[in-house]
């Protein structure tokens, strides 16, 4: 082993630090932690991942969270590809300043903007639907989904636009059975910030939902604060929301590091 | 050469629609609230550019900007070059890679509050990890709620440890985008390492860490949810950045006006400082 890899190993090491002690946290009882420190959990309880699984608020909170922001990937992918294929392709009046004004939304403070989106999605009668928190979650995304899209196509020689139309390919035809597929790992990646900017996002979707739409971790504040000081149950319910992330890191897992590459980036 | 075609307008209609909507609109709502007063009842007065003039003279909002420079220069001050020196460390190959790039974008996957509540249940002081660690082991005494300096370094810690695997991963990428040949070029003329470094793979990574760069600046400088579920903005305002004492000032006392004339400040000073960074890292790709 060479030195030089213990630069990533300490790195991993301090990160896993933090999430080791939320796991261990959330196989302790209540008593155990409110006790005094132990480092592994002396005795192994379930009760704190039972609570979240059997209680409606909780599980739907997870069944809220996936709707949305699967939602919102669809959207802004869908929205994102002939735009970003457009600033890759063409050049049209305005293209500069149009792509800098998309960049800007990406800067705005979203605590700014949160009581306005509240009273925008109340008056277009969204408020407290997965719909809602999806539009609105556009609002960063659909910006950065251009700009990483148009990254990657940039990367890929105008030559396979113009080889296909000379073989008589309609622009829709291309498009969805040649470029798409081309830059599909570009896609993948794009994907991949999508979801991560969308799950993660908190202010904006507590505030455009009350019952029927409330993201897990909106449930997770509010039930921790209401029942006083139950760690255990916050942990638990934090080690969750780590998992979905987790299982869409995996599956792009070769994307990540080949995707980036294939493009302009 | 890209082609004249005003076509391009008709393919980026839908995102248009999109974004115009969300921005547009709550833009207008906050920027109608900054140039009235109001007593209550839905009664709106102009009220000119008065709210900007006392937002731009008063004393905890030139307080609060300091404490988010002040934040967001540490941040991008430790988390690019960290970044950087991970993203060269790594390995190119093999099945280390995959491990490191999934254990590595884990943090980058969890909600924000859940963040600031896993910091603050690992720093307890009695019964945290680092907290009892800091206090019982190193004899150091920690208590993020009364001492100030310790509220920062944990924030700090904390946001290093939430986004530095963005800037690995950027870094990353343009890192493997490299042709063997030229590190073979590189060998040839016995260049050093640093050589390498200046004259290869820092140009190669320069688009990205653009990017990384921008990234980092955006979000450090809206952050909200992380810091203010770890310490509220405390003690006293120790850690109250921009977006804290904003949604104080519109939630917390219901001044619409003020906040909305620091919104948009705020709001201005992100697009300038942008700005200028987009134009100065992009100019020599014109």
């Amino acid at each position: 082993m060479k030195a030089r890899s213990l630069v990533p190993i300490l790195y991993i090491l301090f990160l896993m630090l933090p999430i080791y002690w939320l796991v261990a946290m959330s196989f302790k009882t209540t008593n155990e932690i409110l006790g005094g420190f132990s480092l592994f959990p002396q005795v192994w309880t379930l009760d704190n991942y039972r609570v979240i699984f059997t209680d409606p608020t909780w599980y739907w909170g997870y069944f809220n969270s996936i709707s949305y922001v699967t939602l919102n990937t669809v959207i802004s992918l869908a929205a994102a590809l002939p735009a970003a294929y457009a600033f890759s392709r063409y050049s049209f009046m305005g293209d500069k300043h149009l792509f800098f004004w998309l960049l800007t939304n990406r800067m705005a403070p979203v605590a700014v903007f949160a009581l306005p989106f509240f009273q925008l999605y109340s008056a277009v009668g969204l408020f407290d639907t997965y719909l809602a928190v999806a539009l609105a979650h556009c609002l960063f995304n659909i910006p950065l989904a251009v700009w990483i899209l148009e990254g990657f196509m940039s990367g890929i020689p105008k030559e396979l636009d113009e080889t296909a139309f000379v073989d008589g390919y309609s622009f829709p035809r291309f498009f969805t059975t040649i470029f798409v597929p081309t830059i599909k790992a570009g896609i993948g990646v794009t994907a991949f910030f999508l979801f991560m900017f969308s799950w993660v996002e908190l202010l904006l979707a507590k505030t455009l939902t009350a019952v029927y739409a409330k993201p897990i971790a909106a449930v997770m504040t509010r039930t921790a604060s209401s029942a006083g000081y139950e760690l255990g149950l916050l942990a638990a319910a934090g080690v969750l929301t780590i998992i979905p992330g987790a299982i869409v890191i995996y599956f792009v897992r070769n994307y990540i590091a080949k995707g980036f590459a294939l493009g302009r980036v | 050469m890209k082609t004249q075609n005003q076509r391009g307008w008709l393919f980026v209609l839908p995102v248009l629609i999109l974004v115009a909507f969300n921005a547009l609109v709550p833009l207008m709502t906050v920027v109608n609230y900054s140039v009235q007063e109001t007593f209550g009842d839905n009664l709106f007065f102009w009220h000119g550019l008065g709210w900007f003039e006392d937002v731009l003279r008063s004393e905890r909002f030139h307080a609060a900007l300091g404490r988010q420079v002040l934040f967001t220069a540490t941040i991008l001050i430790i988390e690019v070059p960290l970044g950087v020196a991970i993203a060269l460390t790594m390995p190119r190959k093999g099945f280390w890679v995959p491990v490191c790039l999934v254990l590595m974008s884990l943090p980058l996957l969890i909600p924000w509050n859940v963040v600031g509540a896993m910091w603050n249940i690992f720093t307890l002081p009695d019964i945290g990890l680092l907290g009892y660690f800091l206090n019982n082991v190193v004899g150091i005494d920690y208590n993020m709620t009364q001492s100030p300096l310790a509220a920062w370094v944990t924030v700090i810690v904390m946001d290093v440890w939430h986004w530095t695997s963005l800037v690995v991963l950027l870094a990353y990428a343009g890192l493997i985008s490299i042709p063997d040949a030229y590190y073979q070029a590189a060998k040839i003329d016995a260049a050093s390492g640093w050589a390498v470094f200046r004259h290869i793979q820092l140009p190669k990574m320069k688009r990205v860490l653009t990017i990384a760069i921008l990234l980092r600046f955006m979000d450090s400088f809206n952050i909200y949810t992380e810091p203010f579920v770890l310490t509220g903005g405390g003690p006293g305002n120790s850690t109250t950045f921009l977006s804290i004492d904003l949604v104080k000032v519109a939630l917390g006392q219901f001044d619409l006006g003020p906040a909305a004339a620091m919104s948009l400040i705020y709001f201005a000073f992100t697009l300038l400082v942008s700005w200028l960074f987009y134009t100065i890292m992009t100019r020599d790709e014109q």
